[in-house]
């Protein structure tokens, strides 16, 4: 009998190509996504060096940060900024090149690669995804291994359809007991970063369990594992279940009849065993979890919409002092200012964290037969094509238009500001997305992160809110 | 990638943790195909916001060496950071602790992430605000670090990416000795999961 291991170990054996030292391993890559920003010098480097690339049918290129939230069915020339124009051109160019599978601008479903991905039915329980960007940790909601690369390995896994990697550490983060009213996956996980830190996770694959996450939809086990990076962690990790199962049942490009039998057969096999050891393992209250709000600029510095920003003069560390009093001043805060009822300037609901069809509901479910504060501005920018339309079957569009919010295209958009949507210097935004860093939606712009309905509730009232009050 | 054996550098000191890939290469800057001629979006905010920013200041404006706080470069797997670094002349950069993305980035761009306790980090940066002491060896090899004095301060790193790094290997033409192991796992894990299949070249 082996010995008991963890998901993470069960994947990680089925996928070592060859031993290259006593640790490191050249690890077999079953799904490659690429996106406009982090793959030219790749493809270039390539190039440069006369390689090929070795399987274009396990790739797959989508460009999501650049586009523009408005006027896709033009396609690339909807794209005004010629610097965003010529890397969606490139990717363009390079997938036609390549081989690599591509999906237009005008294809309806295009959007977000995180979650695109999932809904084509690319993303298996089981299985390794790689991509160069931190979030590609999304994805194993699914039970697969999924984490963000440097471009350097990009062009790595072009050429070789493998990663040189070193086993990580394995943490439990069990999530027990059940979620108060108001609160979402998005609250857990902010909460979760509040407990461990934004190094915490360093060197560990997350894996995810306990009452709480069971009961998650995938939706919201995707927002965890989306935001696990911001803990440090290389990846996150759920055991796939019937609740995987369902999901993919209907999804174009997952297995079929009797071939989704025997796959399910195997994905079940992916659990942890019994007695597998931990590095860490860390039990969480979930009735403890309220709606949680950040107040400065790393995801770690967040606390629940009852509190207040903190004292910098309450910190005994003096570098800790510092940093707390610099993060305070980025954001307009005074020390001990109770965060419910600060005025905010924009609402963003999207990126790849939030902006699923669930998510977009939720968010309606605040919306409707309200309206936007007059000094608001409130985009909606779903996830993909295919959340757009099924947000406009449902009505979603109708319900957040007549309350005052833009519905617009799909894409990552005010997530970082690289096509036209950011925030102005000095703007507060109470954002759905994962970062809340130093400019991170635009020069001089201010970030809390929130849940979806958290945002749609300070959208409402023009500040932060406790959305238990309008529910 | 250059190998990369030992520098004699200006270390600027950055009292500053989880310095993130936004403050290091804001994402403004992220809409370019090239990976060289990046250094202008280094810290750009910051260097721009604040005329007493420390890589803004004579020595350390030249700086081969950068010294900071627990948690260097969390955020994105942007790569184009330590292209900036390097771009600007950094080669090496010494905290207590650094994001995993980012680090294995630096190895591959061939900079040097040393990490020490903070103490050590303390203490060198206590050494880099003073331009006479400010001046530090960091020696691959010999895994040492001299002070502007003298004094000696022992490093470790990975010793794979320390091989890699002191002879500038190439990775893919490593892993491609391996492209038989390549084949044969591909086929065997077609096998066994025969619904991992090739993605189309029509999308549904
Ligand atoms: S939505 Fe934001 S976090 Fe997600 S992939 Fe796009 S830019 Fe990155």
């Amino acid at each position: 009998m082996s010995s008991p291991r963890t998901l993470y170990q069960k994947i990680w054996d089925s996928h070592v190509v060859a031993a290259l030292s006593d640790e490191e391993r050249l690890i077999q890559v079953d799904r490659h996504l690429v996106y406009e920003v982090t793959s030219p010098q790749a493809f270039e480097g390539l190039r440069a060096a006369g390689r090929k690339v070795r399987r274009p049918d396990l790739t797959l290129a989508v460009a999501d940060h650049n586009v523009p939230t408005e006027g896709r069915a033009g396609g690339i020339a909807s794209i005004k900024d010629p610097d965003s124009r010529l890397q969606v051109m490139t990717l363009e160019r390079n997938a036609a090149e390549t081989g690599v599978r591509y999906v237009p601008l005008t294809n309806p479903r295009q959007g977000i690669v995180h979650v695109v991905g999932p809904e084509l039915g690319l993303t298996l329980p089981g299985s390794v995804i790689v991509c160069g960007d931190s979030h590609t940790s999304t994805h194993g909601a699914f039970g697969a291994l999924a984490f963000g690369i440097g471009t350097s390995e990009v062009e790595h896994v072009l050429a070789t359809q493998t990663l040189i990697q070193k086993p990580s550490r394995n943490m439990l983060v069990r999530v027990n007991g059940k979620l108060g009213p108001g609160v979402t996956a998005k609250d857990v996980i902010l909460y979760i970063i509040g407990v461990i830190g934004t190094g915490g996770g360093t060197g560990h694959v997350i894996e995810y369990a306990g009452d709480v996450i069971e009961r998650l939809d995938m939706a919201a086990r995707m927002t965890i594992c989306n935001m696990t990076v911001e803990a440090g962690a290389r990846t996150g990790l759920i055991g796939p279940d019937e609740t995987t199962f369902a999901f993919l049942a209907d999804k174009p490009l997952a297995p079929q009849g009797a071939e989704f039998e025997a796959a399910k057969a195997y994905w079940s096999s992916l659990r942890s065993d019994e007695g597998a050891r931990y590095d860490r393992t860390v039990e969480i209250d979930g009735s403890a979890i309220e709606p949680m709000v950040t107040w400065g600029t790393t995801p770690e510095a967040v606390t629940t919409i009852g509190g207040s920003a903190p004292d910098p003069a309450q910190e005994p560390d003096p570098l800790r002092r510092k940093q707390v009093a610099r993060m305070l001043d980025y954001m307009g805060l005074r020390a001990g200012m109770p965060l419910a009822g600060i005025p905010v300037d924009v609402v963003f609901i999207g990126s790849c964290t939030n902006s699923r069809i669930e998510d977009l509901r939720a968010a309606a479910s605040i919306a409707r037969g309200r309206k936007v504060a007059d000094h608001v501005r409130a985009l909606v920018v779903p996830g993909s094509g295919s959340v757009k339309a099924q947000g406009e079957a449902e009505g979603l569009d109708r319900i957040f238009l007549e309350a005052g919010f833009e519905w617009r295209d799909s894409g990552c958009s005010m997530c970082l500001g690289l096509n036209p949507d950011r925030l102005e210097p000095g703007q507060r935004c109470a954002s759905t997305s994962n970062r809340n860093f130093e400019g991170r939606q635009g020069v001089g712009g201010r970030t809390h992160l929130v849940s979806p309905t958290m945002a749609a509730a300070a959208a409402i009232n023009g500040c932060l809110s406790d959305v238990r009050e309008l529910a | 990638m250059e190998p990369f054996l030992s520098i004699t550098e200006i270390a600027a000191p950055l009292e500053i943790a989880d310095i993130d890939t936004d403050m290091l290469f804001p994402a403004a800057f992220l809409k370019t195909v090239k990976r060289n001629g990046l250094s202008k979006a280094l810290f750009y905010n910051m260097r721009v916001e604040q005329p007493d920013f420390v890589l803004n200041k004579s020595p350390w404006d030249r700086a081969g060496i950068l010294i900071a706080l627990h948690n260097f470069g969390c955020g994105s797997s942007r790569e184009h950071a330590p292209w900036a670094l390097m771009d600007f002349g950094i080669k090496c950069i010494i905290a207590p602790s650094f994001a995993e993305i980012f680090q294995g980035n630096c190895f591959k761009t061939g900079i040097l992430p040393i990490e020490l306790d903070e103490g050590e980090v303390k203490l060198l940066l206590s050494e880099a605000k003073d331009p006479a002491t400010a001046m530090m060896k960091v020696d691959l090899e010999d895994q040492m670090i001299t002070r502007a004095k003298g004094q000696r301060l022992p490093f470790s790193v990975d010793p794979q990416r320390r091989q890699r790094l002191l002879h500038g290997t190439d990775d893919i033409e490593l892993s491609l000795a391996h492209v038989e192991d390549m084949t044969r796992h591909e086929q065997r894990s077609a096998e066994a999961q025969p619904w991992l299949k090739p993605i189309p070249a029509e999308l549904p």
